[in-house]
């Protein structure tokens, strides 16, 4: 391996650095430098004021979508890690080769539908009179009203997280040593208790990481709580497009948006911390 | 070894059935909205539910007279080609740097590479709105294409990385050795090598790029991509057309996937036992 790099590695090299310094660090940067302009007359001056900070982190609207968002995507990123985990346990562990390559070709094709269609068509499912509230009216029940509901926008955000959630997940459990498991098994651990004592800490990282993305993922999204939760509540993604797309404020947009990436910075630094807390690494 | 040992250690056979039936749920529930759609975009009511109407294609006439759709899927090819292409390159040249190089500072530098999907697509929007405008390249296909560029390139990077970790380091020495200068161990060693991955790279990244709304919802202005325009159907409420772009959608990316896929599993696996010895 050579170490300097010439024109020859710079070629290489040098693009993407260029391409990401350029539209990815500087827009970021800019958002912090927009969070202090001013807009007057519904045009937007440069400034170094605080009244978009003062302004957005006075109101109780603001701190009501923050608690709801916050909310929301953290019972998203624990009921998804519920619910896909004896899928990807089941996955990993209850399947051939053949089978499990399968499993995991199956929860790609999702990535490359549009996520937009699909919450269209929980609409189908889920309107006053859905496929659901059709079928519960066949055993007599119902109608419900599903639509427009926080269960709603949760199972937007399943339908936007659990596929990558599964495949983290199996990511971590597929590489789990198995004599771990054999050796549980001899000494005459239980199976529920071989999946929490054993099977669980040693696929920690990845059980976290999933966790974290699916946070990640269901904290910045707008489709669902708009088209699924009817957009009540409120949420900070709902809040940043009205004030982007329908007024001018986009120094306060910035705000929302900064303290966005602030809370998601310190749930990702605590998610790692935890991840990898008592190993030596 | 896998099959022996899960045999040996799972005994009980209810136990075993629950968790297989709960995979095929799990894949119901995923698969659900996405199979509704494709059959919905056949049915000719207005508000779609069951029991089905009758077989229609009137969703899909809807779709194909109308020229802002043509429109929005022409900005879409040519965004998702463009940034097809330019993703792929960059993330060739990042993953060849990770390859090859060692130097200070490669963590930042990686972190630049692989960071940007991790900032969710709104704020990225919003970010690339306001910057893009200030410097006068916003409302236009090519602010798009930039965009997509930034958080696609990672993908490719990924991609193309795991194949030339797949590569034997020696190979590249060893041409040099034999006189082959840079550019050509490059040309005749590395490309060939990875051309796999890089073909399955750009299918993937132009598959990204086909299905991104948020981000070119915020920064296209009036050259709206396709996905932008399903976005304007589901405020406008006109909405079984949905089912006939997002089939349409779908079976676009499904070929690039699949294709991707079998580039990278079929092509990869002759050129395994080369790199191997």
């Amino acid at each position: 391996m050579r170490k300097t790099l010439s024109l020859y590695g710079l070629t290489f090299s040098l693009p993407l650095l260029i391409w990401q310094l350029l539209f990815f660090v500087f827009p970021l940067v800019f958002l912090v430098a927009l969070s202090f302009w001013t807009v007057k007359n519904f045009r937007m001056q440069v400034d170094f004021d605080s009244v978009n900070w003062v302004t957005m982190y006075g109101r109780s609207v603001f701190w009501k979508a923050y608690g709801t968002t916050f909310a929301l995507a953290a019972a998203a990123s624990v009921l998804v890690s519920a619910l896909a985990f004896p899928c990807s346990y089941a996955i990993s562990f209850k399947l051939s080769e053949t089978a499990r390559r399968w499993a995991v070709f199956l929860m790609v094709i999702p990535f490359f539908t549009s996520y937009l269609v699909r919450v269209y068509s929980w609409q189908i499912f889920l309107s006053d009179a859905g496929i659901i509230n059709v079928m519960l009216g066949w055993i007599g029940l119902g109608p419900y009203a599903l639509l427009n509901t926080v269960g709603a926008t949760m199972i937007g955000y399943l339908t936007l997280t659990f596929p990558l959630v599964v495949l983290l997940q199996l990511f971590s459990l597929v590489f789990i040593d198995r004599t771990l498991i054999e050796a549980a098994h001899n000494l005459r651990c239980g199976r529920l208790r071989t999946v929490f004592a054993v099977i669980i800490p040693s696929a920690r990282v990845g059980l976290v990481i999933a966790a974290l993305f699916a946070f990640i993922l269901s904290f910045g999204d707008f489709v669902s709580p708009i088209y699924l939760g009817g957009g009540d509540p409120t949420t900070l993604s709902i809040l940043i497009t009205d004030t982007t797309k329908s007024g001018q404020q986009w120094p306060r947009a910035a705000v929302i948006a900064l303290t966005m990436i602030g809370t998601l910075l310190v749930v990702a630094f605590a998610a790692v911390r935890f991840a990898y807390k008592g190993r030596t690494k | 070894m896998s099959d022996k040992d899960t045999a040996s250690i799972n005994r009980n056979r209810a136990v075993d059935g629950a968790l297989k039936l709960y995979i095929v749920l799990g894949y119901a529930f995923v698969f659900a909205p996405i199979a509704a759609s494709f059959v919905f975009s056949f049915n000719s009511d207005r508000f779609p539910s069951i029991p089905l109407g009758q077989f229609s294609l009137e969703w899909y006439q809807a779709v194909a007279s109308d020229p802002l759709v043509w429109q929005g899927l022409r900005n879409t090819l040519f965004v998702g080609v463009t940034v097809g292409v330019l993703a792929t390159a960059l993330g060739f040249g990042a993953a060849y740097t990770d390859y090859r190089y060692r130097f200070f500072g490669k963590q930042v530098y990686l972190a630049l590479a692989l960071l940007p999907p991790t900032i969710p697509v709104i704020i990225l929007g919003l970010a690339m709105l306001a910057y893009l405008s200030r410097i006068n390249l916003s409302g236009n296909a090519l602010s798009v294409i930039i965009t997509h560029v930034v958080i696609c390139a990672p993908f490719a990077m990924a991609i193309i990385r795991l194949r030339l970790s797949q590569m034997d380091p020696d190979l590249e020495a060893a041409a040099w050795n034999l006189g082959a200068s840079e550019w050509a161990a490059m040309r005749h060693v590395i490309v060939p090598f990875a051309m796999p991955a890089i073909l399955g790279a750009l299918f993937i990244t132009m598959a990204v790029s086909f299905d991104e709304f948020a981000i070119a919802w915020f920064v296209s202005g009036l050259n709206e991509t396709l996905p932008v325009k399903v976005l304007g159907f589901l405020q406008g409420q006109v909405s079984p057309r949905i089912n006939a772009i997002g089939t349409f959608v779908f079976v676009t990316s499904m070929t690039l996937v699949i294709l991707a896929q079998l580039l990278l599993t079929g092509r990869g696996e002759k050129n395994r036992p080369a790199a191997d010895e």
